[in-house]
């Protein structure tokens, strides 16, 4: 293991969430759905729009917080949970750059058969 | 979100000449680019040196899951953060892995190919990869996708 992976573990010893399996989840989306388009919103504001419990909505928070897709702060005695777009818009682009090579790589296939 | 891709191509060549050329590691060094010393085999990793011109440095890696004479070529690999030299991104220890499948079926004149490489849900969200490269507007058509999946599957 290079000194730098190992260092970027050490500094970030907690197990990392992931962004696709955070959103694997209908509930999950649909959360997700609902604070990208705009406003932060409170556990309580969330749970007055959907038929889940608060409890519910606390947990599903939590995975996707731990994905880096909501951040959440306090705001007097409420925590509000707001969008971050930033990992989807990542991990977004590295699959279009894999989809791309491959385009590329299955070119030089398609030359070598056809030849 | 979507996290398969999925290419499909018709190539004007019998299954059985498509089938050698990705699963004899010779052939498959050629067109991939990559310089391999022994032939693939279910249950083993394989490992050899890019040829492409610019990642001369990097070594390939892959282990081959399977080899259904004619029809599915698999292998398991690992996404490196980095093919800078500095990096020594050939150590994939602890890289996320993915799945890519070869399927080969004839038709009329030749053989479809349909690629697959799925598994991206095993790249955690700090991840940042080399091609990493910010575009604006991506996000707004996600969104889309992510809204219409929600209202289809309420």
């Amino acid at each position: 293991m290079s000194r730098k992976i190992r260092k970027r573990i050490t500094a970030k010893p907690k197990a990392k969430a992931r962004v696709f399996a955070a959103l694997g989840d209908k509930t999950r989306l649909a959360l997700v759905a609902r604070l990208c388009s705009g406003q932060p919103a409170s556990i309580s504001q969330l749970a007055d729009d959907s038929r889940l419990t608060r409890q519910a909505i606390t947990k599903h928070l939590g995975v996707l917080e731990r994905a880096g897709i909501v951040r959440s702060s306090q705001a007097g005695r409420e925590r509000h949970f707001r969008f971050e777009p930033e990992p989807l818009e990542e991990l977004q682009q590295y699959l279009a750059s894999v989809s791309k090579q491959w385009d590329q790589t299955l070119a030089r296939l398609k030359s070598h058969v056809e030849k | 979100m979507e996290n398969v891709i999925e290419k499909r191509m018709e190539l004007d060549a019998p299954q059985s000449h498509v089938w050698h050329a990705i699963t004899d590691y010779r052939e498959f060094g050629q067109w991939f680019k990559v310089k391999l010393n022994a032939p693939f085999v279910p249950g083993q990793v394989s490992r050899g040196q890019i040829t492409y011109p610019g990642y001369e440095h990097v070594t390939w890696e892959a282990r081959i899951e399977k080899m259904e004479p004619e029809h599915l070529f698999s292998f398991t690999w690992p996404h490196a953060r980095s093919f800078e030299k500095s990096d020594k991104a050939s150590d994939y220890s602890g890289a996320p892995r993915t799945l890519v499948e070869f399927r080969l079926e004839p038709i009329p004149g030749g053989t479809l190919l349909t690629l697959t490489e799925s598994g991206f849900d095993s790249i955690p969200a700090d991840w940042r990869p080399e091609a990493f490269r910010r575009n604006d507007g991506g996000w707004t058509e996600q969104m889309k996708n992510i809204e219409s999946h929600v209202t289809k599957n309420p």
